[in-house]
C-alpha cells in the first residue's frame, strides 16, 4: 500500500461540487505535483488533506492504516494530533506579524512542548532543542541574518522561506505548498524555488500545488492534472508534458506555454 | 475670587469628570469584548439580540441614556435612585451617590457598546489565513487567539479606540444634565452664584491639557506598535 492515499473525496459547496471523487497516492520521499487552472479543486483538496475543510465523502490512508474517514466526529485535540502529520506553506505567506523570524518558528514547537509532561523540569531543555533547531533550518533556508528581522520587513520570497522554515519546524510527514510562488514577483520566485529543490533532494515528501509549470516537470515524481473537480490526467513529468493524453490536458498545456 | 481659588474649585469638579472617565474605560472596554463575542456568535437569536440592543444604545443620545437610568427605575418600578442610592451612599460619605451611578451605568453601557463595535471591527479585519497557519502548525483555537491574533487587534483597534476615548472625555460634561458636579457644572455655579463667567470658558483648559497627556499616550503606544505590519 502507498505511503499517503486519498480515496474517493468529494466537497460540495452548496451545490458547487468542488471535488468528486478523488483518488491519488504518492510513496515517501515523492514529489507529487498538482496543476489545473483555477478552480479546478487544487487548493480545496489540499485544504482537506490538512484539515482546514470537512470533505463530504473519503478517506484518507497514511503509512498503510486508515487515517481519516469524512463524516466522522473528531474533537479538536484528535484533529491537531492528525493534523500535525502535514504541513501547510501558503500562497499569502501567513507568518504572524508581532513575531520576529525566529520566534515564528518556535512559537507553536513551544507551545507544544508546554503540554508535555515533563515540561516543568526540562523546559529548558526542550527550547534549547527548538531553538538550535530553528537556527538549522534558518541556515537551511539562508535566512540566519534574518532571525531577528520581522516579517514586514522582509521580501516576499524571504518571507515565503521562512514560512517553508516555519512549517519543517514540526518535521511534517507530508509537506504541502498551495501556490507557493503566486504572489511573489516573478525576480523572486527562484530563490524560493531552490529551497524546494533541496527539499526534494532530502527526499522529504511533498504536495505542491502550482502554476509553475516548468518547475512541477523537473522536480515532480509525480503530476497530476486536475479541472473540474476531477483528476483528469496523472503520470510521470516528461511523458504528462511532453505527451500529454487527455484533449483537457493538451489544452491547459497550451495555453500555459 | 482670586484665579487659584477658581481653579481648585473647578478642580473638585475636574474630578468628577475624570471619575466618570476612569470608570467608563476600565468597566467598558473590558465589558465591550463579551459584547462583540455576542455580535459575532453563530447562534443567530445572540447575534441578532445583540445587535438589536446594540442599535438602541448607539442610536439613543447619551443625555437620555442618563435620564433613563436617573429617572426610570423610580417611575417604573418604585425604585427611585435619588433615595435608594443617595442614602446609599450617604453611609459612606458620597454626596449625590444616586446622580453619579446613573451617570456611570449609562455611560458604561453606552460606551461598551461603542467598544464592541470596534472590537468585533478589529476581529473580523484579521485575515482567515492567520488562523489556519495557528492551525496547521497545530495550536489550539484559543492559543490562535490569543497568541495570534490578538495583539494584531490590539494593533488595529489603537486608533479608533483613541478617538472614541477622547470623545469620552468631553462627553463626561453631559452629567451635567442631571446635576451631577463635573467641572462645567461648577463653573455654572460659579457664573449664577457669584455672577463670574470666565471660569465657563476657562473648563476648556482643563480638557485641552487632559485630551493632550491622552494624545501623547495614545501616540506612542501607537508607535510602539508599527512593528506590527498587519
Amino acid at each position: 500500500m502507498a505511503y499517503f492515499e486519498v480515496k474517493n473525496v468529494s466537497k460540495s459547496f452548496g451545490k458547487t461540487e468542488v471535488l468528486k471523487s478523488i483518488d491519488f497516492s504518492m510513496e515517501k520521499g515523492q514529489v507529487v505535483s498538482i496543476i489545473g487552472s483555477s478552480g479546478s479543486g487544487k487548493t480545496t483538496l489540499l485544504r482537506c488533506i490538512n484539515f482546514l475543510c470537512d470533505p463530504d465523502l473519503g478517506e484518507f490512508y497514511l503509512e498503510g492504516e486508515k487515517f481519516f474517514t469524512a463524516g466522522e466526529k473528531l474533537k479538536d485535540k484528535q484533529i491537531r494530533e492528525k493534523r500535525m502529520n502535514f504541513g501547510l506553506v501558503f500562497q499569502q505567506f501567513n507568518l504572524f506579524p508581532q513575531y520576529n523570524v525566529k520566534e515564528n518558528l518556535c512559537l507553536a514547537p513551544k507551545l507544544l512542548a508546554e503540554e508535555k509532561e515533563d515540561f516543568k523540569e526540562k523546559k529548558q531543555e526542550y527550547f534549547d532543542e527548538i531553538e538550535a533547531h530553528a537556527d538549522h533550518l534558518l541556515e537551511q533556508v539562508g535566512l540566519t541574518e534574518k532571525a531577528e528581522n520581522y516579517p514586514g520587513e522582509l521580501s516576499g520570497g524571504q518571507q515565503q522561506r521562512v514560512a517553508i522554515a516555519r512549517a519543517l519546524m514540526l518535521s511534517p510527514k507530508i509537506l504541502c505548498f498551495d501556490e507557493p510562488t503566486s504572489a511573489l514577483d516573478p525576480e523572486l520566485t527562484g530563490e524560493v524555488l531552490k529551497v524546494l529543490r533541496e527539499l526534494a533532494e532530502k527526499d522529504i515528501t511533498m504536495i505542491i500545488v502550482t502554476h509553475e509549470m516548468n518547475f512541477a516537470r523537473e522536480i515532480s515524481d509525480k503530476v497530476v492534472f486536475m479541472a473540474d473537480g476531477v483528476i483528469a490526467e496523472e503520470g510521470e513529468p516528461e511523458e504528462m508534458f511532453s505527451n500529454p493524453k487527455s484533449l483537457r490536458l493538451r489544452a491547459f498545456l497550451a495555453k500555459t506555454e | 475670587m482670586s484665579f487659584l481659588e477658581v481653579t481648585s474649585f473647578l478642580f473638585d469638579g475636574f474630578k468628577i469628570s475624570m471619575l466618570i472617565f476612569a470608570v467608563t474605560l476600565l468597566c467598558g472596554a473590558p465589558l465591550g469584548l463579551p459584547i462583540a463575542m455576542c455580535s459575532m456568535s453563530k447562534f443567530k437569536p445572540l447575534k441578532y439580540l445583540t445587535k438589536f440592543f446594540v442599535w438602541i444604545v448607539r442610536g439613543i443620545p447619551l443625555m437620555l441614556q442618563i435620564f433613563i437610568f436617573y429617572y426610570v427605575p423610580g417611575l417604573l418600578f418604585d425604585f427611585p435612585i435619588f433615595r435608594y442610592v443617595d442614602d446609599f451612599g450617604a453611609q459612606f460619605g458620597f454626596e449625590d451617590f444616586g446622580r453619579i451611578v446613573s451617570v456611570l451605568m449609562a455611560f458604561v453601557i453606552n460606551y461598551a457598546c461603542y467598544f464592541s463595535e470596534i472590537y468585533r471591527g478589529g476581529i473580523e479585519s484579521i485575515s482567515q489565513g492567520q488562523y489556519e497557519a495557528g492551525y496547521v502548525l497545530g495550536m489550539t483555537k484559543s492559543q490562535v487567539f490569543f497568541k495570534v491574533v490578538l495583539k494584531q487587534v490590539i494593533k488595529r483597534i489603537v486608533p479608533p479606540m483613541s478617538n472614541e476615548i477622547i470623545t469620552l472625555i468631553k462627553d463626561t460634561a453631559l452629567a451635567n444634565s442631571i446635576m451631577v458636579a463635573e467641572i462645567i457644572k461648577k463653573a455654572g455655579e460659579l457664573a449664577s452664584e457669584e455672577q463670574i463667567v470666565w471660569p465657563l470658558f476657562y473648563t476648556g483648559v482643563f480638557y485641552l491639557a487632559f485630551v493632550g497627556l491622552l494624545t501623547i499616550l495614545l501616540g506612542k503606544l501607537e508607535k510602539k506598535l508599527s512593528y506590527i505590519k498587519v
